[in-house]
């Protein structure tokens, strides 16, 4: 089957290509009968299930223990939270077949600075010494090895899984306004945010999802045959009264908007609890609302494609992760801000058998695989989807490579308060 | 990230405070009090006096309108600084777009909150949505439930009486909302009534409605084996008609639970499902005591704490014995005749519990399994059959269902009225009442019904006792008289419940 897969994988983005590959496919999985008929492959599986081990070569940087080790004993609630994926992709690459001993044959380089673990006392991480950790880290990296300086960071790879990346701010127009660390400009970055023409978003990031727990996902499982009453569910803020008194600029009042509009909807099961069946509530529902927060990624996204639920995504250009790998526009719906008081006309008027198609693209497993940080690392899933998209990046191109002597990046650039040793 | 309470606080509050001082910050390094900083900090001041009267953050306007060299993209713009303080807008077109060109058109800042002029949902969209899941539900049957479903047949004994109507109500309701081709057997005590026929005439379900001789007997152990014999006949009409699926009995006053119809889908030739015990009936207090005290532990006959009746498997999943029900604890106690107030027994194990694949009963059929008697070989002499388990020679072939009976699928319940109470016609009052007039004294104040006369418990009763109701339309023409009898009914069974709270 494997064999097959690899012939017939052309990148095609037409949607006629992509309907005679989904075809193709199809009939071989009948003649093949390893398929069940409940999952349809084609434009999903594809690309998904590609193996990376082979295609590049990766050499870690060992760090003194305060960029991550330490850092970890000091808390670790670092592995639970969402933003743990910086601290399992380090652990995962450690021991991955495409990590190299020798730098000189590394296409990529990664370096194990676990940024966003200084966390406050109700868990939620501080970004403010990440910039002073990643110029230290930086600057260790480019006195000891030559690698750094040869490119100027350009085939480096960092985690930056932080609610807008690179920019090490929670608040969105301070983030802009620090932009992305300058000395991180030529890398590439692996991160959680995506928006399109966003500062912190360059082109050529990695976005992935968000990190979730696999065992939690797993022990809420209830039996695929329990049918699907609910029609709509969310559940979390509306307003967030702590930080937005004054309302519309949380969500850029979206979801204040789902709220008013539905409230009094019976189709639309929403409400701020926190109910402990939350997860079995999703694998009964149709549509899992994904509004944007104050960034707009969420860990919703992960679990409705989890549990089967089709995701109704409201943020304006975002960008979703692994989407050269995944077709999200065929799998969720995409609903403008604009349009959310007439949510409930867009859910209906969708046609049964297209939401029948999304659900069965949902139901395959390379899709819910690919969304997870499964411990040990399992073929498919997010850390390989990463190796994947940087397999995708390769062969890196000749001018990258820096005459001796010649500098790109501003090392002196960026606020003050940055250049501070760590 | 959603909720950095008291840290984006801060954050917020330093926020203006740093961005008002950030063009200064080559040169208030010193903290030198200079003109400039003085400056700044009166006009910081006075922004903010200005915004705690608008209601927003009027500094970032300005310092826009006056620092902004080179906007980055996808930065704040004037439209949504200048954002009406209204925070519920009433018409969704008023959503501005971003004046950049090039950048995005995703600006940060306040947002109005877009709410449409009639936020209710619309029937027709609800409609839509129902359908769409059922759609979904559906194909989710057909995915993971079961192939090939095969139709339900099943088996109703029943017979005109005050608590009938309700029974049967549940019944059909059940049997009307399982997703499976049925044939509903409603077999009858003492023939065909118009009143059985019109009630499961509602439901809509292909029945079959036959009726048995004999009227329904008083008393629970002669009603039990009344009962078995219209079972028996049933089946019969199963093996002549040649229906072809699966044989359930579904007992008028029993619950059914939904996913007992999925789970019989799996039965091959003969089946088990675990079966709830209701036995209490009111005042029963004691029987919960003396039956969480007992603890005897015999292998077959194990007395559960929970009244459970149905397959015990052993370790491996096999059948390995029976749970029946322990009637120790009750045997001074029970119901003797129907509408008796005590608790109404089951037998050892009742015909609830078994499901069978209708070529069972069927005269010559190839692959019908050597272990199965012919129908015709039971219950000929009039024998009392307790249960299904009397067709087979060889009872270790029960398949256990509901994961090896660890599931309760279906509750056992006999709740009846006194045989004598009396009861409208298929409860409608017809004509309606329009004089009620309190009876003067009740036809009879506490006397139990007259019994057949080797049962012990047997008094002498005034009047009116035996009539059947189905006879009750024939008095009704009899004007006042015929309507203060009716009152009198009424009463009677209001005071006999409140009789038998005193007991």
């Amino acid at each position: 089957m494997l064999v097959i897969v690899l012939e017939l994988r052309r990148p095609s983005s037409s949607r006629s290509g992509r309907a005679i590959l989904q075809a193709k496919q199809m009939q071989l999985a009948v003649l093949n009968g390893k398929k069940s008929k409940d999952t349809e492959e084609g434009s999903a599986g594809d690309v998904l299930d590609d193996n990376p081990v082979g295609k590049l070569k990766v050499y870690v940087y060992e760090l003194p223990s305060k960029y991550n080790k330490k850092i970890l004993q000091k808390d670790p609630r670092c592995l639970t939270h969402m933003f743990a994926a910086e601290i399992f992709m380090h652990q995962f690459l450690l021991t991955s077949a495409v990590r190299t001993l020798n730098p000189n044959e590394a296409d990529w380089f990664y370096t194990p600075v676990y940024s966003t673990c200084d966390l406050a006392p109700n868990g939620l991480p501080l970004p403010f010494k990440s910039p002073r950790m990643m110029r230290s880290a930086i600057q260790l990296i480019s006195a000891r090895w030559p690698y750094w300086n040869r490119t100027e960071g350009a085939d480096h790879f960092f985690l930056v899984p932080h609610d807008f990346g690179a920019c090490f701010h929670y608040q969105e127009e301070k983030a802009i306004k620090r932009g992305i660390l300058p000395l991180l400009q030529r890398s590439t970055l692996v991160q959680t945010f995506g928006q399109q023409n966003h500062v912190c978003l360059n082109d050529g990031s990695i976005t992935i999802p968000p990190y979730a727990p696999p065992e939690k996902i797993m022990s809420h499982l209830i039996p695929p045959d329990t049918p699907r009453s609910i029609f709509v569910y969310f559940r979390g803020l509306f307003y967030d009264l702590n930080n937005d008194p004054e309302g519309g600029y949380y969500a850029r009042g979206a979801r204040a908007s789902m709220w008013e509009n539905f409230k009094n909807n019976p189709l639309f099961d929403i409400s701020t609890d926190h109910p402990t069946t939350y997860y079995e509530d999703m694998q009964r529902a149709v549509f899992c609302l994904c509004p944007l927060g104050w960034a707009p990624w969420s860990p919703r996204l992960v679990e409705a494609v989890i549990f089967g639920c089709i995701p109704v995504i409201i943020a304006d250009d975002i960008v979703l992760p692994f989407a050269d790998a995944i077709p999200w526009e065929e799998i969720g719906v995409f609903v403008a801000e604009k349009d959310v008081p007439y949510l409930d006309t867009i859910l209906t008027s969708i046609p049964a058998d297209v939401i029948l198609r999304k659900q069965r693209l949902l139901a395959n497993p390379s899709m819910k695989q690919a969304m997870l940080f499964p411990q040990p690392a399992q073929p498919g899933d997010a850390f390989h989807q990463i190796l994947n998209g940087l397999a995708r990046k390769l062969p890196h191109d000749k001018k990258i490579y820096l005459k001796p002597g010649e500098k790109v990046l501003n090392w002196t650039a960026g606020p003050v308060g940055d250049r501070k040793p760590w | 990230m959603k909720q950095l309470a008291a840290l984006q606080q801060q954050g917020r509050r330093s926020n203006s405070f740093r961005s008002n001082s950030s063009p200064l910050d080559a040169t208030v390094d010193g903290a030198i009090k200079s003109p400039a900083t003085i400056f700044w900090l009166f006009l910081h001041g006075v922004c903010c006096l200005i915004s705690l009267v608008l209601g927003f953050r009027f500094s970032r306007l300005v310092f826009f309108l006056l620092f902004s060299a080179s906007p980055s993209p996808s930065t704040t713009t004037i439209y949504s600084a200048l954002r009406t303080t209204l925070p519920v807008i009433s018409s969704p077109q008023e959503r501005n777009v971003s004046a950049d060109g090039g950048g995005s058109r995703v600006v940060v800042g306040r947002h109005g909150i877009l709410i449409r002029p009639w936020p209710h949902p619309d029937p027709a969209e609800v409609m839509k949505a129902h359908r769409i899941i059922e759609r979904v539900q559906a194909e989710q049957r057909s995915q993971y439930g079961v192939k090939n479903p095969r139709t339900v047949i099943a088996i109703t004994p029943t017979y005109v009486r005050t608590f009938q109507t309700l029974h049967l109500t549940g019944v059909m309701h059940s049997l009307m909302n399982m997703r499976y081709d049925l044939v509903w057997i409603v077999v009858e005590a003492g023939g065909t009534t118009n009143e059985t026929a019109s009630l499961i005439a509602k439901s809509g379900l292909k029945t079959i409605h036959i009726g048995v001789d004999g009227k329904m007997p008083l008393l629970w152990e002669d009603r039990h084996k009344f009962e078995s014999r219209m079972r028996l006949h049933a089946l019969r009409i199963v093996r002549e008609k040649k229906l072809d699926g699966i044989v359930m009995f579904a007992d008028d006053s029993n619950m059914h639970s939904l996913e007992l119809f999925d789970e019989i889908q799996n039965v091959k030739w003969i089946g088990a499902v675990s079966v709830g015990i209701l036995a209490h009936s009111g005042g029963s207090e004691e029987g919960d005591v003396l039956m969480r005290e007992s603890d005897a532990d015999e292998k077959d006959e194990k007395k559960s704490q929970i009244p459970v009746q149905g397959p015990a498997c052993n370790a491996s999943g096999n059948l390995a014995g029976w749970h029946t029900f322990d009637t120790r604890p009750f045997v001074e106690r029970s119901a003797i005749y129907i509408g008796d107030r005590a608790v109404v027994l089951p037998r050892k194990l009742e015909w609830a519990g078994f499901v069978l694949n209708s070529r069972l009963v069927w005269e010559d059929v190839e692959g019908k399994p050597v272990w199965v008697k012919d129908l015709v070989e039971i219950g000929k002499d009039g024998e009392d059959i307790e249960s299904p388990l009397s067709l087979l020679k060889d009872t270790s072939v029960v398949e256990p269902l509901g994961s090896c009976g660890r599931k309760v699928l279906l509750w056992w319940l006999r709740v009846e009225a006194r045989a004598d109470s009396k009861f409208p016609a298929s409860w409608i009052i017809d004509p309606p009442l329009d004089i009620t007039v309190p009876a003067k004294r009740t036809p009879w104040p506490d006397a139990p019904p007259e019994l057949p006369a080797y049962v012990e418990k047997v008094t002498t009763i005034p009047e009116n006792t035996e009539k059947r109701p189905a006879k009750s339309g024939s008095k009704r023409k009899r004007s006042s008289r015929s309507k203060r009898k009716h009152n009198a009914k009424v009463l009677d069974i209001r005071a006999s419940t409140k009789h038998a709270g005193d007991n």
